[in-house]
């Protein structure tokens, strides 16, 4: 064989390596799905409580495609996210001004840290109270999780601005406000995904408490405690993993658009 | 002689491009500077050498306005600080670019804080650009430039303004050996095509003597002006510079200074 050769075999296994590299995370899945399957069929657990994998993936996708899954899904979807949103919106701003003075950040750090710091399940029974059992009600206790977390990310964003940098745009004769929209705004946006990230996570979990707590017509929350009680575990299954998958998914896409957008993170 | 001249405090006549007169400066109530007075004839490029923590960075700080004085007067040309037109190199350009901005960006934004209208922004970076030579290009980010083009791409930023006086502190400390001699070079170059005086901080001698027409050599702690050594030979200075004998005697001039300080 020559060098060449050699070496370009080297690189066809290295190549094909990588590409087995990237379906490594499957092993972890079909492993679970395994187990799940043996524990299913070897009588332990009684069938009624749990289904196989595959029935259980096959409800997924009839009731996807033409049953009364994907109504929930959507409803549960679109409360998320007008949940984010809200939080969003009043949150990154809220955030950059307290992280911009240090006093004003101080002031409200207790308060901030607190409310971070309760279960904002808790707090679901004093949001009925205030917004009755409306879709409205569940929507502002989500966004009132996200928001806590947007706004310590951001305001801990602006905090940790390289104070190098904030010098440099002095020295070139920034004023304040400049300082603030060119290098403080922007030096906050890394921490300030990562606040949007846990929002949107955060929005989901609540979202979905909420549902089953408060009750809705349609809501994968609602559809999961439902096919309980009726002991439709099939149905049961079907939507808790159509929740993960989503809340998986939702972490992606603003992983991805963080990527894009935050081009220089890290660097 | 020269020695003498930059000793000799004088009411800032208009031939020093920096003068200090009874600086004072204390961190935690511990004095870094007391009474420092000091004086750089007009356009020259001095460096700055003295032991770790002695205040050099702090001194350029407080003459270029990043950092405030407790007492004294500092003046450039002739005029309080915040007259004057100043550019300011970093040490650690990765930490003073600003990675959202492409390197184009960067090197503009002096211009665009001041509200020069676009077309005038492109005209200054570009003529800028072309006078150095400089071969780079500028819309990518800063961070997927090298080390010293980055560094290159903060010193023009620093420039395009057109300061009257160039602070720089360690510009070669976060840069290899390769890299250095480049950065160095243009530098040389700028300062050769522009004469704008510079006050740059070195934290090695031999660079600190090689560029400079004047090295200021600091003690320790209360930080007081050793001695202002000049160094006369022609520009541009060379490779063989290194080896000549003026290069040899001031270099081994300073060490000396340098050594009997640290013994005290
Ligand atoms: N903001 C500050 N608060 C308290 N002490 C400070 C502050 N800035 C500087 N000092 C102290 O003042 C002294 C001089 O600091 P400075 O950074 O100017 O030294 P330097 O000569 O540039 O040192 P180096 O060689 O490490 O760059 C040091 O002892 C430092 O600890
Ligand atoms: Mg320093």
């Amino acid at each position: 064989m020559t060098a060449s050769s050699v070496r370009s075999s080297n690189r066809i296994q290295k190549f094909s390596l990588a590409r087995a590299d990237q379906l490594l995370p499957l092993i972890g899945v079909l492993a679970l799905f395994g187990v799940w399957w043996l524990i299913a069929i070897s009588g332990f657990v009684n069938p009624v409580l749990l289904p196989t994998p595959i029935a259980t993936l096959g409800t997924l996708i009839t009731g996807m495609l033409t049953g009364t899954m994907l109504p929930d899904f959507i409803a549960t979807v679109l409360r998320t996210f007008s949940a984010f949103f809200m939080a969003a919106a009043v949150g990154v701003p809220i955030g950059v001004a307290l992280g911009s003075s240090e006093k004003l950040y101080r002031s409200f750090e207790f308060l901030i840290d607190f409310f971070r710091s309760t279960p904002a399940s808790a707090l679901i029974p004093m949001f009925i109270l205030f917004f009755g059992v409306s879709d409205f009600s569940k929507v502002v206790i989500a966004a009132f999780s996200a928001f806590l977390l947007i706004v310590f990310n951001s305001a801990y964003g602006v905090i940790n601005a390289k104070q190098s940098r904030i010098l440099a745009a002095k020295v070139m004769g920034a004023n304040r406000w400049r300082v603030f929209k060119d290098v403080l705004l922007l030096e906050s946006l890394p921490q300030t995904f990562i606040g949007l990230r846990s929002g949107i996570s955060i929005s989901l979990v609540i979202v979905i408490v909420a549902e089953m707590f408060i009750g809705t017509e349609q809501g994968l929350g609602k559809r999961i405690i439902d096919a309980q009680q009726v002991l439709n575990v099939k149905d049961m299954y079907a939507s808790i993993l159509i929740t993960g998958i989503l809340g998986y998914f939702l972490n992606m896409l603003f992983l991805l658009v963080e990527k894009r957008f935050i081009h220089w993170s890290g660097k | 002689m020269t020695r003498d001249a930059v000793l000799t405090p004088t009411i800032a006549p208009p031939e020093h491009f920096i003068s200090v007169q009874g600086l004072c400066k204390s961190f935690a109530g511990q004095p870094l500077y007391e009474d420092f007075n000091l004086d750089l004839p007009n356009n020259q490029l001095v460096s700055v050498f003295g032991p770790n923590g002695c205040g050099k960075s702090t001194l350029i700080n407080m003459i270029s306005g990043l950092i405030p004085i407790d007492r004294g007067e500092i003046r450039i040309h002739g005029k309080p600080i915040r007259r004057a037109k100043i550019g300011y190199v970093f040490q650690n350009y990765r930490d003073s670019m600003f990675p959202w901005m492409s390197a184009y960006d960067n090197i503009a934004y002096p211009l665009r804080v001041k509200g020069m209208p676009e077309p005038e922004c492109r005209d200054r970076v570009e003529r800028l650009i072309s006078t150095f030579n400089i071969r780079l290009d500028l819309k990518r980010y800063p961070y997927s430039f090298s080390g010293g083009q980055q560094q290159l791409v903060s010193i023009l930023r620093a420039l395009v303004a057109d300061p009257e006086v160039l602070f720089l502190d360690e510009p070669f400390s976060a840069l290899d050996f390769e890299t250095t001699l480049f950065v160095r070079d243009k530098l040389q170059e700028i300062f050769m095509a522009t004469g704008i005086p510079m006050l740059m901080v070195v934290h090695n001698l031999e660079e600190a003597v090689f560029l400079a027409d004047t090295v200021l050599l600091l003690s320790k702690r209360p930080t007081h002006l050793v001695e202002a050594v000049p160094f006369q030979v022609p520009r541009p200075r060379t490779p063989d510079t290194l080896t000549s004998p003026e290069f040899i005697e001031t270099s081994r001039h300073c060490l000396e200074i340098f050594r009997q300080e640290m013994r005290k």
